[in-house]
């Protein structure tokens, strides 16, 4: 009995206990993780509730009135919302007067106040470089992105008619203590004959201050010139006026460039390392404190941030007792290697903002993790860095092995292919650079029509997609598919007429008729370059017909954007073009699904002649093909914007010189911004390779020296662009019953296999 | 010492007889009262050090009366905060260490007490709210955001009503901020306004004194606007609560442009009258109305002559509204432009729009400089009609999702900070501005870059197999014809037998490898293995012999061309059945193809993980069940997934040579088919669509058929039927 109520009792001061400790625990438990109290124990105090709530009064007056009849004259106009009556707010030209004043502040820059608009509303965009001093030296990079400039469509001569100048001082080095430092900028800058203090000129620059406080300062008064800057700080920035450059180094090719690094999309895309890094350790000053603190997130197996103090004169007098086994690692590991064979690469800031290690990392598809607060990350202005890569906060930097393995292979996959399309379409080459740099600032002066987001962060990216051309996505070949749209399902007949109409039988005449038939055809353009005028009559309907003279008798007059195609497809046809409907409704049907690429009937090929060391062009038969020939082809009608205005212009004057070649510059253009061959459908007649025979026809095909100069066309684009764009195909599409033994009734296109 | 000193006293009350039980019965008591009242204690302790301002009944839900909130009092010499700093960016204002590194990657808010803040004199600084303030601070103490515990938050809001600073006593309430518990020097303090300045100069940002706390301000110019610090919101209307516009599909509407602002510039108004009167027809500028008869609201009324028009029911009837700057940048008129559908053409220099850090405006609105005024007829009737029906339904999305309330307006607020603290799970930019539709309809292709995959790295052949051994080794031999076989992985799905020993299987010059399954499932063909180390993959039935190795070759090239595409032999259609209403499976030699068969199909390997793991709904499970349609399924998925439909190769029409076909296949075809409709229909019914798409086209050698001597062709040898 009593040995009964000591346990009973034993066991209910047990059980006390265990209520105290758990309730203690509990308690402090609910005060130490998150959410764990809120649940448990007590609801949360939220803001309360209020009597009359829906009377409370607006957080301003006017805007709605209950009582509009009592409201008298005086008061009638006072609303808060929009402005006060006193009516004499301030209108645009005081507005526009009274920002004078923010003038003396540089800082305070921006297009509305310290750029003049009114010469590019009068010629464009135009930009104007200044001829070299005498005597002054320009450093190599910065020769290439003057030459870029002259380059481009936008150069002028005229510095008066200019939009924007460009000095040719060199300024991209303004580190005093730098080799490539350019003295006596300071006195030289003012003194340009159109500087006007500045206005409307851009400064390029990419290192600035130096030891020990790498202070942003250029050294000179850019007065109130836009500066496009490398590493440059959001604290200096001047929103939509300056411009982040990237940080390149002095071999940057000026063209061309070197392609994205990878090769195929493995998935699960992790690589063997998880995260690397290899560089400089600072160990004292500007920039040290993440670099020394790096070294506590390597583990040795997938996490490799390897730094060493090695570097500078006298790294030995600063060395601290880590720099031995630092170095060691260091030695142990290639960084080409780590660049390949790591998932994220980090990219902390070293003495300044941007680093060499962000451009790298960006080639060799390795997902940057950005570590410099305060940088504003190259084109930010246009570029969504979100999606090409990862920006993390330097004072968390001990979380970034978690934040990196939370990425999953999904966003691995996508964040890796938007750095091979950053880099190949903004970073790949100093004409990249500059010329993003220039449509940046093209946007903003002619906002009306300026890219969107999607112009600019989906393939091609901004460069190609011309906002001249359109604003509208959709109106654009790249993006039906993301946009979940299609193309118009009418095509535009575009044929070239040279020679006269004299007869009833002639090709012209059956090519008009085969291609109205169709009945996708929405309309025929003759582009009129023969010098008799054309027939009054046509056989066939004239509303679906339009004759336009040719004003420009060129070859590239025929990629003019003619304003009578309003359909998204175009028939290009050369008069002699042999076609019946089925094969013109076959193509279409194919071009429809592949809306981007230039879809035709004769192919060609291209090839590296290895004996004469240069790109060759050949006609024969072959199992692949990189071009189709323009005389016969459909393709969107955005492609004769391009080629009218984003082909370098030295090549469109070479085509004109030569009368020839057009369709090949087409096919190279196609396939920069595509990065895919053009597509071959089957036809009945061996068009044009027919014509090739010596002595069938006086046509320009049947020149031997028309070949020749194709020849050299091909290589000489491959060389003007940098690099060889045009890809091959082993793959012709035919339609689906195409000579299959089924009875010819069951063929939707029978015409094609008849011969 | 308590609990003994207690018992001696409780052991004196009690008679003497059971004192040891009794000692043991108090103490026990009171250790019980002692571990009840300590757990008591430690429940309602104040966990953080600081004490709130008077809000006891805080934790009530019953309504509230504002005239009882606590009077505090500033003393008289209290200090101010600093004007507010304009270098202030996330990473030098902002304690980014009061966040915490959390799974949930969400910030957390705390909301201050209200109360009734007076001066030293006792005249008010700040009392009551007005009802946008309410119904914010109400929608944010709803939301996932926020804490009650000012220890744990990462953002602080002061329960002053800021929102339009008309009528607000800087100096005082900057004061009244600085004494907040927690507001050292104001970082992390976030402070919501939408009509800042007053007369006569306008200033674009809030001018309370504020020290490191940011804005979330409407109306902020270029000039006042902190990038990656502050946030622009919209100026909240009204009329977004009181009237309710119903959604009104794009379209034509009868006007191009409608200005019905009331308190434009005389400037902008007499350039608007000039485009007026040149554009009679498409122009139509309404002002105040003047004499309403009796009944009628003015703010609800604009007119155009003797003409009365409802506000903002008219913006409706326009394509484009023009919402111009007046004093302030921010203007209400953007909010009803928006609710209406109505496209703004916004004209207001050196504004920042509303939430621009996330939203892309150029697909919304039309934004000019504000001298481009004179010339907008001409600028918007470059846009297309096409272009113009987007941007209809964008702004009418922009609105619901970001104008409509005070809750949207606050909730978004928060999600772009919660953004920058957590910036590696942003949401994507699909996410902000794509409207569902458009997200519905359109597709992010996972594997977008046009990468071309290097012959050399070959192709993985998965086979299938169950238990026909002979015809699996025939299968192995003949596919090992092929230049670009780079590994054999057998899947072995038969679990009451063991796969051959390795004499039985064919010597190959590449590897072959068996895997073996733990359960007979189709859907095994699909499993992403690890033993698949090439992009290409072949998925190869076991009694498929007769593809002969040119046409397997000539598929890998294909397939190396459209990486993202099935590129398959036999092709099959999908039909809309008028009589029965429903889709039809279809596998008669038709002029187009909307499906290849995986029996021999070329694919990224991404997909099997993809058809694994992102199958949607109980589409796998119906697989297994069914053992059927596995290949359609993939169909659905990958079309689905990048937008495009498969690629047919060569004219490879059947599989099985057509003497093979036994006498009772007819029947069996019959239900055959049934089968595979019911596989599709159930497929629709999953994806909420029909994600095939139809072509007319099939891939063939360049110099198939043509004339030219056969030993030249790369891909001589393709079969017929």
């Amino acid at each position: 009995m009593r040995a009964t109520t000591r346990y009973s009792l034993l066991l209910a001061a047990a059980v006390a206990w265990a209520t105290l400790v758990l309730l203690t625990i509990g308690a402090l438990h609910g005060a130490n993780t998150p959410f764990g109290r809120e649940t448990l124990r007590r609801p949360t105090r939220k803001w309360p509730r209020w009597q009359g709530a829906d009377k409370f009064p607006r957080m301003a007056v006017g805007l709605v009135s209950s009582s509009s009849s009592s409201i008298d004259k005086r008061n009638r106009g006072v609303n808060e919302l929009e402005a006060p009556e006193e009516g004499a707010h301030v209108g645009p030209k005081a507005r526009h007067a009274e920002r004078r004043p923010l003038l003396r502040d540089r800082q305070s820059c921006r297009m509305e106040t310290c750029f003049n608009h009114s010469p590019c509303l009068a010629h464009g965009f135009t930009v104007y470089v200044y001829p070299r001093g005498k005597g002054e030296r320009v450093s190599e990079s910065y020769e290439k992105v003057l030459s870029v400039i002259r380059a481009s469509p936008y150069y002028t001569a005229n510095p008066r008619r200019a939009c924007l100048l460009v000095p040719s001082l060199d300024m991209l080095d303004r580190d005093r203590l730098s080799s490539s430092y350019m003295h006596g900028l300071r006195s030289k800058l003012p003194s340009l004959p159109f500087w006007n203090g500045g206005h409307n000129h851009l400064l390029f620059n990419l290192y600035s201050g130096t030891w020990p406080d790498y202070s942003e300062d250029l050294g000179l008064d850019p007065g109130y010139a836009m500066v496009a800057k490398a590493s440059i700080s959001n604290d200096i920035f001047r929103p939509r006026f300056d411009v982040s450059l990237p940080l390149f180094s002095r071999d940057h090719p000026v063209r061309g460039g070197l392609p994205g690094a990878l090769m195929s999309n493995d998935f699960p895309p992790s690589r063997h390392y998880l995260l690397a890094f290899k560089g400089k350790r600072y160990l004292t000053g500007i920039g040290s404190e993440v670099r020394n603190a790096l070294h506590h997130l390597h583990n040795g197996r997938d996490v490799l941030l390897l730094t060493t103090c090695r570097h500078g004169k006298d790294w030995w007098r600063h060395r601290d007792p880590r720099c031995e086994e630092d170095n060691a690692q260091y030695d142990r590991y290639e960084y080409g290697d780590l660049l390949h064979n790591a998932s994220f690469c980090l990219v902390p800031r070293g003495r300044r903002l941007g680093s060499f290690r962000f451009l790298e990392a960006l080639q060799a598809a390795c997902i940057p993790v950005i570590l410099s607060n305060g940088w504003q990350l190259p084109f930010s202005e246009v570029i969504d860095w979100k999606r090409g890569a990862v920006v993390a906060d330097e004072r968390l930097l001990l979380q970034i092995p978690t934040i990196v393995r939370s990425v999953d292979s999904n966003q691995i996959l996508a964040l890796r292919q938007q750095t091979q399309f950053l880099w190949s379409s903004y970073f790949s080459s100093i004409d990249k650079i500059v010329l993003t740099t220039l449509e940046i600032i093209r946007d903003r002066i002619f906002s009306q029509s300026s890219r969107n987001f999607l112009l600019w962060n989906l393939p091609p990216g901004g460069l190609y997609s011309r906002p001249e051309f359109s604003t509208d996505p959709g109106r654009f070949p790249f993006y039906y598919t993301y946009l979940g749209t299609r193309p118009t399902k009418m095509f535009t007949g575009l044929i070239h007429v040279i020679s006269p109409v004299v007869s009833q039988s002639q090709p012209l005449l059956r090519l008009i008729q085969a291609v109205a038939r169709s009945k996708f055809c929405a309309k025929i353009v003759l582009i009129w370059t023969c010098d008799k005028p054309p027939p009054s009559r046509w056989m066939i309907n004239p509303t679906t017909l339009t004759v336009i003279e040719a004003k420009n008798k060129s070859m590239s007059a025929r990629f003019s954007p003619y304003e009578a195609v309003l359909t998204d497809a175009i028939l290009n046809l050369d008069e002699d073009s042999v076609l019946s409907t089925d094969e013109v409704d076959f193509a279409f049907s194919v071009w429809l699904s592949f809306p981007d690429r230039i879809v035709g009937y004769p192919a060609r090929s291209h090839f590296w002649d290895a004996a004469r060391e240069r790109w060759g062009y050949t006609s024969k038969w072959t199992n692949e093909y990189s071009m189709v020939l323009t005389g016969a082809a459909f393709y969107h009608r955005y492609y004769h914007h391009l080629y009218t205005y984003v082909a370098p212009r030295e090549l469109r004057t070479m085509v004109d010189s030569l009368s020839n070649c057009e369709d090949i510059l087409m096919n190279f253009l196609v396939s920069i911004v595509t990065q895919r061959p053009p597509i071959k459908v089957t036809h009945k007649k061996q068009y044009k390779d027919a014509m090739m025979q010596p002595g069938t026809r006086t046509s320009r095909w049947a020149d031997p020296g028309h070949f020749a100069q194709r020849q050299s066309c091909t290589d000489a684009f491959a060389s003007t662009f940098g690099f060889m764009p045009l890809r091959h195909s082993r793959t012709r599409l035919d339609p689906l019953l195409f000579k299959d033994q089924v009875s010819v009734l069951r063929k939707k296109y029978r015409d094609i296999e008849r011969l | 010492m308590g609990p003994s000193g207690k018992s001696a006293r409780g052991a004196s009350l009690v008679p003497r007889m059971k004192t040891r039980h009794r000692l043991c019965y108090a103490a026990l008591f009171s250790l019980l009262l002692l571990g009840l009242l300590s757990s008591g204690l430690l429940q309602f302790w104040p966990r953080e050090n600081a004490v709130d301002v008077g809000d006891a009944p805080h934790v009530t839900r019953s309504p509230r009366d504002v005239a009882d909130l606590p009077r505090v009092q500033l003393a008289l010499e209290m200090p101010t905060p600093e004007r507010g700093d304009m270098s202030c960016r996330m990473h030098t204002c902002f304690d980014v260490y009061r966040c915490g590194h959390n799974m949930r990657r969400r910030i957390k808010v705390y909301v201050y007490p209200p109360a009734h803040y007076v001066d030293a004199r006792g005249v008010t600084v700040a009392h009551g709210f007005s009802r946008e303030f309410n119904d914010l601070l109400s929608a944010i103490s709803e939301s996932e955001f926020y804490t009650d515990q000012p220890a744990r938050a990462c953002l602080l809001l002061p329960s002053v009503d800021m929102l339009s600073q008309q009528h607000l006593r800087l100096k005082e309430t900057g004061q009244l901020l600085a004494q907040m518990h927690s507001w050292k020097r104001g970082s992390n303090h976030l402070l919501f306004n939408m009509l800042p300045g007053s007369v006569p100069d306008y200033n674009t940002a809030l001018d309370v004194p504020r020290d490191r706390a940011f804005v979330a301000g409407g109306g902020f110019s270029t000039w006042t606007y902190r990038p990656g610090f502050d946030i622009s919101i919209p100026v909240f209307s009204p009329f977004s609560e009181e009237v309710d516009l119903p959604h009104r599909p794009p379209g034509r509407r009868t006007w191009l442009i409608v200005s019905a602002q009331t308190n434009i510039h005389e400037e902008f108004r007499e350039q608007l009258q000039t485009l007026e009167a040149r554009y009679n027809e498409e122009v139509l500028l309404l002002e105040r109305c003047v004499g309403l008869p009796p009944g009628r609201d003015s703010a609800r009324t604009r007119c155009h002559g003797d003409h009365i028009y409802n506000y903002p029911e008219i913006l409706q009837e326009s394509s484009f509204c023009v919402v111009l700057r007046c004093a302030r940048l921010g203007q209400p008129a953007l909010s009803d432009a928006l609710q209406a559908g109505c496209i703004p053409v916004i004209l207001a220099d050196s504004y920042i729009l509303p939430f621009s850090e996330v939203l892309d405006w150029k697909r919304t609105a039309v934004v000019l400089a504000e001298d481009k005024l004179p010339e907008i007829c001409t600028i918007l009737k470059a846009i297309s009609q096409r272009q113009i029906e987007d941007m209809q339904r964008q702004a009418r999305f922009f609105w619901e999702r970001y104008f409509s309330s005070m809750k949207v307006i606050a909730l978004t607020t928060l999600h772009i900070i919660n953004e920058r603290i957590f910036p590696y799970a942003a949401h994507s930019y699909e996410h902000w501005n794509s409207p569902p539709e458009v997200c519905w309809r359109g597709v992010m292709n996972p594997l977008f870059l046009p990468l071309e995959p290097a012959r050399a790295r070959g192709f993985t052949a998965v086979v299938l197999t169950y238990d026909r051994l002979d015809s699996l080794l025939r299968v192995v031999t003949e596919i090992a014809r092929t230049p670009s076989l780079a590994k054999v992985l057998v899947v072995w799905n038969n679990q009451n037998k063991d796969p051959p020993p390795s004499t039985v299987w064919p010597r190959l010059n590449v590897p072959l490898r068996v895997v073996q399954t733990q359960e007979n499932k189709l859907s095994n063909r699909f499993f992403p293995y690890e033993e698949i180390e090439t992009e290409a993959v072949l998925a190869i039935d076991d009694d498929i012999i007769m593809l002969t190795p040119d046409e397997l070759q000539f598929g890998y090239e294909v397939w190396r061309e459209f990486p993202d595409r099935l590129v398959g032999y036999p092709g099959r259609l999908h039909l809309w059945d008028h009589e029965t209403g429903k889709w039809k499976y279809e596998s008669e030699w038709t002029n187009e193809v909307s499906m290849v068969l995986t029996g021999a199909a070329f694919y990224h390997k991404y997909f099997n993980y993809l058809y694994t793991y992102k199958m949607p709904g109980d589409i796998k499970a119906w697989v297994d069940n069914h053992m059927n349609c596995e290949d359609i399924a993939m169909n659905f998925l990958v079309t689905n997934m990048t937008g495009k439909p498969p690629i047919k190769v060569t004219p490879r029409k059947k599989f099985k040579c057509p003497e093979c076909t036994a006498q009772d296949g007819l029947s069996l075809d019959q239900t055959h088919m049934v089968e595979r409709s019911e596989c599709i229909n159930k497929f629709v019914s999953v994806f909420g669509m029909m994600p095939l798409r139809s072509v007319e086209h099939r891939a063939d050698p360049v110099l198939y058929k043509d004339d030219f001597p056969e030993k030249l062709k790369s891909f001589p040898n393709i079969g017929s039927l």
